[in-house]
């Protein structure tokens, strides 16, 4: 909690209101902060915190500060919270009601629900980082290089000031980045001998950690490329085993469905979402009468290879004229929807090329048979 | 008589950019087609692209549809690389919609001219456009900047010569 500074709440230029979600406290690492319930915003520059009752008391820290986070789920008599961790703050950070804090990281609780939407758009603003193309007046210091206090200059004087800014921030990142190197190696080979105190399910922890920061497991066997044989027999499987539910489906069936469908069926021995995604990397290889299919949007379905794209074009526009109902884009249809799933990409094809055309207004989005 | 719209103005998709280029293409098309047609039908030279907006043509009460600016830009730039519109001002505020070309205007005043025998006379540019004697002819009521442009089109075509006269301009015809 000691990255936090104290804010007046009011967003920049430039800055722009992205979601905002009441009852949420906040924890410095797992011990419950001594303040009241508040208001968490998510701005594309930073996270604000304001106390409900007290507008006064207002926190916040750019969101650059933010190394990676994830969703704890709740349990019984527990919210669920959004857990992130963060940087070291930069010399220059503004106070805060912390100085000094032992935890890395802090909780977020949402104890009036709203944690879904909350993580969706934080992970979609860190994806887009949209604070670096748009900076805002207020110096915002990041983790890895402070740019407060930068001074202006021009001509060869400011170039050579500049490469040695950036050579800082270089030297910065790769001492940072040893430090990870060294983190990740020393946990990995605690996992790998069992040695220490690590209990089972820190050792799940430290799994995801790595693998969320884009190192992947150690322990396993390779993740991809040729596969292995497990790999292959699980394919065969899944060729025979999802013919059916298949055809039932119109032929095509999220990928998420599949995995539901599978552990269902086996009871035991589940597998694994990874297991299940190089197995479909292998259908089409292995020339079996599925294929793992990925969209422009990532959804990824597994499809049946008898399922050509005119047979899918024309079946849309069946629907089309039969209908006419409403296919709007919003994501949270699309989430609670997966026949709408099946749809929506062969509308866009069957419009592609020219069978369909959009009408999109304030009443949502449609698609009609072109009659232009 | 009243405006008939075309089968597109009824069809909500018409009001929504086509993303598909050789949609979006017959859709232009026939947007443009509209235009030039509700404009001759109304006779009007020049229109506000902020009173487009909510003038019946790009907005269908009854449907609930109407194109948006940008869309309206689009169609205006169709019509202004097909000749038949031009900006008054940088800011693209303003148009003069030619839903017909300064030459069959030309050859319509002449046509008139010719039939009744008039020919060698001289007219002022008032007589021409509104004139008792021109009542009901379909060049009636043209705008000044559209009827000069005209009679420069039969001018260079040795059928006509613009006058400067004491109060204004005139034509004489050959």
């Amino acid at each position: 909690m000691d990255r936090f500074s104290w804010s007046n709440g009011l967003l920049e230029i430039d800055e722009t209101l992205v979601v905002q979600q009441r009852g949420v406290r906040l924890y410095d690492g797992d011990d419950k902060v001594k303040m009241e319930l508040g208001v968490a915003l998510l701005s594309t520059h930073r996270l604000i915190w304001r106390d409900i009752k007290n507008h006064e008391c207002c926190l916040s820290i750019p969101l650059s500060q933010i190394i990676f986070f994830e969703e704890q789920a709740a349990g019984i008599g527990k919210s669920a919270k959004i857990v992130i961790h963060l940087h070291p703050s930069s010399p220059s950070k503004e106070p805060g009601p912390f100085q000094n804090s032992k935890y890395s990281y802090i909780k977020l609780s949402f104890k009036e629900h709203g944690q879904i939407e909350f993580y969706r758009r934080l992970t979609e603003e860190m994806t887009q980082k949209r604070w670096e193309t748009t900076p805002v007046s207020q110096p915002l210091s990041s983790g890895t290089g402070t740019q407060a206090g930068k001074t202006r200059a021009v001509g060869i004087v400011g170039i050579e000031r500049k490469i040695e800014e950036k050579r800082k921030e270089t030297d910065k990142n790769i001492s940072e980045a040893k430090e990870m190197v060294e983190l990740s190696r020393s946990i990995a080979t605690k996992i790998k001998d069992k040695q220490g105190d690590i209990t089972e399910d820190e050792t799940i922890r430290f799994k995801s950690y790595l693998l969320s920061m884009g190192i992947a497991n150690p322990v396993t066997r390779e993740t991809h490329g040729s596969g292995t044989r497990y790999h292959m027999q699980l394919a065969k499987q899944l060729g025979d085993m999802l013919q059916a539910p298949l055809e039932e489906r119109g032929g095509m069936m999220a990928l998420t469905e599949v995995y539901c469908l599978v552990n269902r069926a086996r009871g035991m021995e589940l597998l694994s979402p990874e297991d299940l995604l190089n197995a479909c990397k292998m259908l089409e290889s292995m020339r079996l009468p599925l294929r793992l299919r990925v969209f422009d949007s990532g959804v990824m379905v597994v499809q049946l290879q008898s399922h050509s794209e005119e047979e899918m074009i024309a079946s849309a526009l069946d629907n089309v004229s039969d209908l006419n109902t409403n296919y709007s884009s919003s994501l949270s249809i699309l989430l609670s929807s997966l026949s709408f799933l099946n749809y929506f990409p062969r509308l866009l094809l069957a419009e592609k090329v020219g069978h369909l055309c959009r009408d999109d207004s304030v009443e949502g989005l449609r698609f009609y048979p072109n009659r232009f | 008589m009243s405006f008939e719209w075309p089968w597109q103005y009824h069809f909500p998709p018409f009001f929504t950019l086509q993303p598909n280029v050789d949609t979006r293409q017959k859709q232009l098309a026939a947007w443009c087609s509209l235009v030039l047609s509700y404009c001759r039908h109304h006779k009007l030279y020049t229109l506000d692209v902020m009173e487009a907006q909510e003038s019946p043509v790009f907005n269908n009460k009854k449907m609930e549809r109407k194109l948006s600016v940008e869309a309206i830009q689009v169609v205006f730039e169709e019509l202004r690389k097909k000749g038949n519109l031009e900006w008054l001002d940088k800011n693209k505020t303003r148009c003069l919609v030619m839903w017909r070309q300064p030459e069959e205007w030309g050859k319509l005043m002449y046509q008139w001219v010719s039939k009744n025998g008039m020919v060698n006379s001289v007219f002022t540019l008032y007589e021409l456009s509104n004139g008792d004697d021109t009542h009901g002819e379909e060049f009636h009521g043209l705008e000044e900047w559209m009827l000069l442009r005209s009679l420069q089109a039969l001018q260079t075509d040795g059928k006509a010569e613009i006058i400067t006269m004491d109060d204004g301009k005139g034509v004489k015809f050959f």
